[in-house]
């Protein structure tokens, strides 16, 4: 085995160990606390594919500025560790189950494919991670994407505000 | 693996080890004679009324929000700005509309007051 | 050996940083005490130079205590958070150009990456934790009142922080740090060819670091100790060293990418030895930091405190537009100049 995929097996592990944690914890700060560690370990796994600004991202923006907030809708609501009322949720657990069983089905499929898992990294992805090269393909090839997205920006600013409004007028 | 991110890896280590120790340092060194007084909250001397954990305001969480979509505007001037010479005038337009669209948002909060703190 | 010049580099900086925030903390007691035209700390060793290794002798020997309503786990792991990320993250900064020793060119640096600047952005955006999760944990109404306020603070600088630094990229159109000290060879250091920028990112700096005038986490007179009231011992030393670590690394950063890093103008004139020439460099960055640090803390002797609303407001309704406004000026600038 080459050090890269001694380390990514560790990394996944680790993934797959505190998403577990973070789905069966009991107190809500813990579980942020979790998943935090798991964004640590995909970005790691980014890293590893030669993603280096989709791995900063991934802690910039998730576990930097996403995870906070929920940690703040934690203390904004005041959630203790998870109450009892479990039980009354048993259509939505069904639901979930079912739709977890079709995302596992995918997944088996994929790693069935013959084309997954083959050879190393194509050459152009090894300097595709670079902030250049990507900043490159974003303003050229993916324009309308991009100028697309400060729309959706914007829509999401006027949701805080509906949503906030009556606290401060 | 890039190999120039090994020393980061390195440096994690040791940061956290080093955070570990420290932190529990003076709870092996230290002296152990814990009483109700002086393991109660901390509330000017007085007794400890209700728990700290109320609901607190909104505007905390306002903050947090407006923070995300803003941060997501400035990961995206990042690989903008490295590639700023080679986009030229194009590039620069591009950005204008992008910001322009984002700062119509920030005007409406600032109308709207969001950004007003009593 | 490819493992070894990394962990000498790591050994040295990590050592060199913690003695530097251990005197920064004399530093600045002492320069408290000359403005306030006291003496300060003085018997301990020649002129209190020992007073360091006193403090943390005391805080090593002092009782533990984490009140009952607490939630010991993170109670715990807040002032690790806090520590941990002050230490990491120095890992990009450069400190100097290459040196050759042993016939080995090394590199100054402990990692040069692709991301440089989003690294240090990133490590700053999760100072937070630290700070959050102490508030939390305490079960306190002092610590809460002070996480919070101190999270949503450091949030709304880190945009203004963020946006500052963009001026300087465009400039020298990388993310590397090694780089962007290399684009400011001679006079062209990035203090004067982004002034706006520099302002608002020392500013955002002071946000970021808690550090007077925006210390309104722990402002003494309304919230006691602010987040780490229910601390005592080791773990609230650690708060403190990763108060001033932050300072230093922060001056570290306003270094590099604006007052030109180890570079000394017009030192390839003075025909020195290649050798001197690294060591001089690694002198300057240190005596710039240094500087910077001193500058934190005057400031924080010699200004008052803001309100809570007035922090707010500076944040969100002066640097973010401004430092937009810096950014499209910049561009236009490089455009047609």
């Amino acid at each position: 085995m080459t050090v890269d995929a001694i380390l990514f097996f560790i990394v996944a592990a680790g993934a797959v160990a505190s998403a577990v944690l973070m789905i069966t914890g009991q107190n809500p700060v813990k579980s942020v606390l979790f998943l935090i560690v798991n964004f640590f370990c995909l970005a790691v796994l980014y890293l590893i594919l030669h993603a280096q600004f989709i791995a900063i991202i991934q802690i910039l923006v998730y576990a930097g500025a996403i995870m906070v907030l929920f940690l703040f809708v934690i203390m904004l609501l005041n959630l203790g560790t998870e109450e009892k009322h479990v039980d009354a949720l048993n259509m939505k657990r069904s639901v979930a189950v079912i739709l977890s069983c079709i995302v596992l089905f995918l997944i088996l499929i994929a790693i069935g494919l013959p084309a997954a898992g083959t050879g190393g990294l194509p050459a152009s992805a090894l300097v595709n991670g670079t902030v250049e090269t990507i900043g490159r393909d974003l303003f050229r090839q993916y324009l309308l994407p991009f100028e697309i997205t400060s729309l959706l920006l914007l829509g999401a600013m006027v949701g805080v505000i509906v949503l906030a409004k009556k606290h401060f007028e | 693996m890039l190999e120039q991110y090994i020393p980061i890896g390195f440096m994690f280590i040791v940061a956290i080890i080093f955070g570990i120790v420290m932190s529990k340092l003076s709870e092996w060194l230290g002296p152990k004679n814990p009483n109700d007084v002086k393991l109660s909250t901390y509330e000017s001397g007085m007794e400890p009324v209700l728990s700290a954990r109320e609901r607190v305001s909104v505007k905390y969480y306002m903050v947090a929000m407006l923070f995300i979509l803003f941060d997501i505007e400035v990961v995206f001037l990042y690989p903008w700005a490295v590639n700023f010479r080679s986009l030229g005038l194009f590039g620069f337009v591009e950005m204008l509309v992008f910001t322009v669209v984002l700062m119509l948002g920030y005007i409406y909060l600032l109308k709207k007051g969001a950004l007003k703190w009593q | 050996m490819e493992l070894l010049i990394p962990v000498i580099k790591i050994s040295v900086v990590l050592g060199v940083l913690l003695g530097v925030v251990a005197y920064t903390v004399l530093v600045e007691r002492r320069v408290a005490a000359a403005i306030q035209n006291r003496v300060g700390p003085n018997r301990v060793g020649w002129n209190g130079l020992l007073q360091p290794l006193a403090d943390v002798i005391k805080l090593v020997m002092k009782e533990d205590i984490v009140p009952k309503q607490a939630n010991r786990f993170i109670h715990d792991l807040a002032p690790m958070i806090s520590m941990a990320i002050a230490l990491i993250t120095f890992a990009v900064i450069p400190f100097g150009d290459s040196i050759t020793l042993f016939g080995q060119a090394i590199k100054l640096q402990i990692a040069s990456v692709n991301i440089g600047i989003l690294y240090i952005l990133a490590m700053t955006s999760l100072g937070v934790y630290g700070i959050t999760l102490s508030g939390w944990s305490s079960n306190s109404k002092y610590s809460l009142l002070g996480g919070l306020r101190s999270s949503a603070q450091m949030l709304s600088y880190e945009l203004a922080m963020g946006l500052s630094v963009i001026g300087v990229v465009m400039i020298a159109g990388s993310l590397e740090l090694d780089k962007i000290v290399q684009t400011q060879h001679g006079w062209m250091w990035n203090i004067l060819l982004q002034p706006v920028g520099f302002v608002t990112f020392v500013v955002a700096s002071f946000a970021e670091t808690n550090r007077h005038p925006f210390d309104l986490p722990e402002a003494e007179p309304e919230l006691v100790g602010g987040y780490h009231t229910e601390y005592s011992g080791l773990k609230f030393g650690l708060f403190f060293l990763a108060e001033y670590t932050n300072m230093v690394t922060s001056s570290a950063v306003i270094t590099t990418l604006f007052l030109g890093g180890w570079q000394i103008p017009y030192i390839g004139l003075a025909g020195l030895p290649a050798f001197w020439v690294s060591i001089l460099q690694v002198l300057a960055f240190c005596v710039k930091v240094y500087l910077l640090v001193l500058f934190f803390i005057i400031i924080r002797w010699t200004i008052p405190r803001f309100r809570y609303d007035q922090l707010m407001n500076l944040g969100w309704k002066v640097m973010l537009p401004l430092s937009v406004l810096n950014l499209l000026v910049t561009g236009l600038v490089i455009l047609y100049l």
